[in-house]
């Protein structure tokens, strides 16, 4: 018999499957995921996932913004290229807040971005669950439960016939 | 539309919902799919977007045509040297702010009537930035030398001068662009999944398939991806409050009369809003009325945006009240004759109560409910707003610069044919754009709106989960 990835059970609404993540939680199961089409909230916690990253590398990629933000001004305005205007000072520094805050927030953004994809792993062009034809309606209206064969507790047969007690409209092997 | 005629049939006390009833997360995946998917390209379609793209042809011409002969076809002169350029140019750049209000500012305020408005209110703003960002460019002088705005090591040994607002506004806009961009971008990445699962054609497949990057739906994602989507609105939202702020110092800073006013930020932003909702106004009513959205676009969307269109136009009236006081009360002969004399009865006096006329006096009729729901009626006072809108920047521009200190350097302005052309070429741009993105794009955010109908129908399983795991409603927040 040749390698799965786990087992796939389908429901039909966000609470059953919600009820079949935390049975399997309980029952000892720790590789899983889930798959909706649309956030549906406790569900990422009855999979065991406690926390992001993700503030902690938004608020470095606005500290680095606006730190690097203030020095180009002050090392262009007063070192490399210092324009005496009138005597007034080299370090006008009310005049750099525009920049420095632009670029906090630029800087912010794009590691909130870059660092959610990098965090989940995207863009990622193969996952075997895409191997199962109905996992097409994990973006329409089907709710996924994926037990995966990485797991200790994992059997190909006892796992099915747990799964099953949850009474998922189906339950498909995820094939490499 | 039968529920529309409920609405006017059970009279005016009830308020309408934010979906239509009997709507599963299935039927929204299918109603708003099918729109890009399954229908065919209609005649209106393309009849609408042959027309834009000839007006984007002229914009086109009228470009090539700038940058062979140069600035002097513009009416542009000595006193006035920013006219129908630097106008349009915050004309666009306020009717962006929206989209981003909309889509940021209401997510933290958890108003959930935003769901069905906030994917083309993105892209509104997303195309009104683009727009915006040509004028500047072309109005320089020597165009091809625009990247000498931006700080990168170059042999002549210079750096760009950060204490002037002009380079303020490279950042800010240049910001604003990005951020919008990729605000869109996220927001979709799990409709386009959807779009990939659902396309019957294999090039459809395909090109979903690498924008949504091998989204799957992970729980884990979701997430992650609320947080960070969460975090862009908490960004997005002061980005938006600065930009058009930045763009008021472009005046403010100076000294010209009629420029140099602290009331200028909050007036540029109130004003960039009202001329913002007005513009998403005139593309959401054709829209649910060709696409059949009206149970997605509801009435009570229609009344909420005219009521944002009321208070932000109170504001701007605030402030062209303020700016006349302040005129007077500051005892500068030259503020007086400025903001008072010459705006009020100088040459351009009729453009001026023209303003007061779009922007102060029509936006009153909203007081009346059945005003704000009388659909042709919104779009009527929309399109006066956005003409208001228009001529408010003409006046803080043309009508400050025309006259200022000394009588003999006054002198007149009159726009070419070459500045009708550019300005009607970015509308051009703007509504091609805009039907490609309606053509091959969802308009309407179809998980979001899956996820509000889920919670109506089922009553609730967010709640549901929130019981079972108490920590659920503290990591929605904290991810």
């Amino acid at each position: 018999m040749a390698r799965i990835y786990g087992l796939l059970a389908e429901f039909e609404t966000p609470a059953e499957l919600l009820a079949a993540a935390q049975r399997a939680r309980d029952a000892g199961y720790r590789h899983m995921d889930a798959y909706t089409p649309f956030p549906v909230e406790g569900l990422a916690e009855a999979i065991g996932f406690r926390r992001t990253w993700l503030p902690v590398i938004v608020l470095v990629g606005g500290i680095v913004g606006c730190v690097s933000g203030y020095l180009l001004q002050y090392w262009t305005s007063v070192v490399d290229y210092p324009l005496n205007i009138g005597g007034r000072p080299l370090h006008s520094w009310p005049a750099f807040v525009v920049v420095t805050f632009e670029l906090t927030i630029l800087f912010a953004a794009l590691a909130a971005v870059l660092g959610m994809l990098a965090l989940n792993g995207l863009p990622m062009p193969y996952h075997p669950v895409f191997n199962v034809p109905r996992f097409a309606f994990a973006t329409r209206d089907r709710f996924f439960l994926c037990l995966e064969a990485t797991d200790p507790q994992f059997d190909r047969e006892e796992t099915r016939r747990f799964l099953e007690r949850s009474q998922p409209r189906q339950v498909s092997e995820v094939e490499y | 539309m039968a529920y529309e005629g409920q609405e006017r049939a059970t009279g005016i006390a009830t308020v309408p919902p934010v979906v239509g009833p009997g709507y599963t997360p299935r039927s929204v995946n299918e109603k708003i799919s099918a729109i890009v998917l399954t229908h065919p390209t209609s005649r209106g379609w393309l009849v609408g977007f042959g027309i834009s793209f000839l007006l984007l042809l002229l914009l086109l011409y009228s470009v090539v045509y700038l940058f062979a002969v140069g600035l002097g076809i513009w009416g542009i002169n000595q006193p006035v040297g920013w006219g129908f350029d630097i106008i349009n140019f915050v004309w666009w750049i306020g009717i962006g702010h929206a989209g981003t209000l909309i889509s940021a500012i209401l997510l933290l305020l958890r108003q959930e009537w935003r769901t069905s408005i906030n994917r083309f209110a993105e892209a509104m703003t997303l195309f009104a930035v683009a727009c915006a960002g040509i004028f500047p460019l072309i109005h320089l002088g020597r165009p091809w030398f625009f990247y000498w705005l931006l700080p990168y090591p170059n042999v002549m040994g210079m750096w760009p001068q950060f204490r002037s607002p002009l380079v303020w506004d490279v950042f800010a806009v240049s910001t604003y662009a990005t951020v919008s961009l990729l605000f869109w971008y996220v927001g979709l990445i799990p409709d386009l999944a959807a779009l990939r699962d659902r396309s019957r054609s294999r090039v459809g497949r395909v090109l979903y398939g690498m924008l949504a990057m091998g989204w799957r739906g992970s729980a884990r994602h979701w997430a992650r991806y609320q947080t960070a989507y969460l975090l862009l609105a908490g960004l997005a939202t002061p980005l938006v409050v600065s930009v058009h702020t930045v763009v008021s110092f472009d005046f403010a800073v100076g000294i010209i009369p009629g420029w140099h006013a602290t009331i200028f930020p909050p007036y540029f932003v109130a004003g960039a809003i009202f001329a913002g909702f007005a513009m998403v106004l005139l593309i959401a009513i054709p829209l649910r009325k060709f696409y059949q959205l009206e149970d997605f676009i509801t009435l009570r969307h229609l009344d909420n945006m005219a009521k944002v269109l009321l208070a932000t136009g109170l504001v701007v009236a605030y402030g062209y009240m303020m700016e006349t006081f302040m005129a007077w009360y500051s005892g500068s002969p030259y503020e007086h004759y400025a903001v008072i004399t010459n705006r009020m009865t100088g040459p351009y006096a009729p453009l001026y109560w023209g303003l007061i006329l779009c922007n102060v006096v029509t936006p009153q009729l909203l007081w009346s409910r059945r005003a704000r729901v009388n659909v042709p009626l919104l779009f009527g006072v929309a399109l006066v707003v956005s003409v208001g809108m228009w001529l408010e920047r003409f006046m803080i521009i043309v009508m400050s610069l025309h006259r200022d200190f000394l009588p003999s350097a006054w002198g007149m302005y009159y726009p070419t044919v070459w500045d009708y052309t550019t300005y009607i070429g970015t509308i051009g741009l703007f509504l091609s754009l805009l039907f490609l993105f309606v053509r091959f794009l969802p308009m309407i955010s179809i998980f979001e709106m899956q996820e509000l109908v889920a919670e109506e129908e089922h009553g609730a399983p967010r709640r549901a989960a929130t019981e079972t795991a108490p920590a659920a409603e503290a990591v929605r927040v904290s991810g």
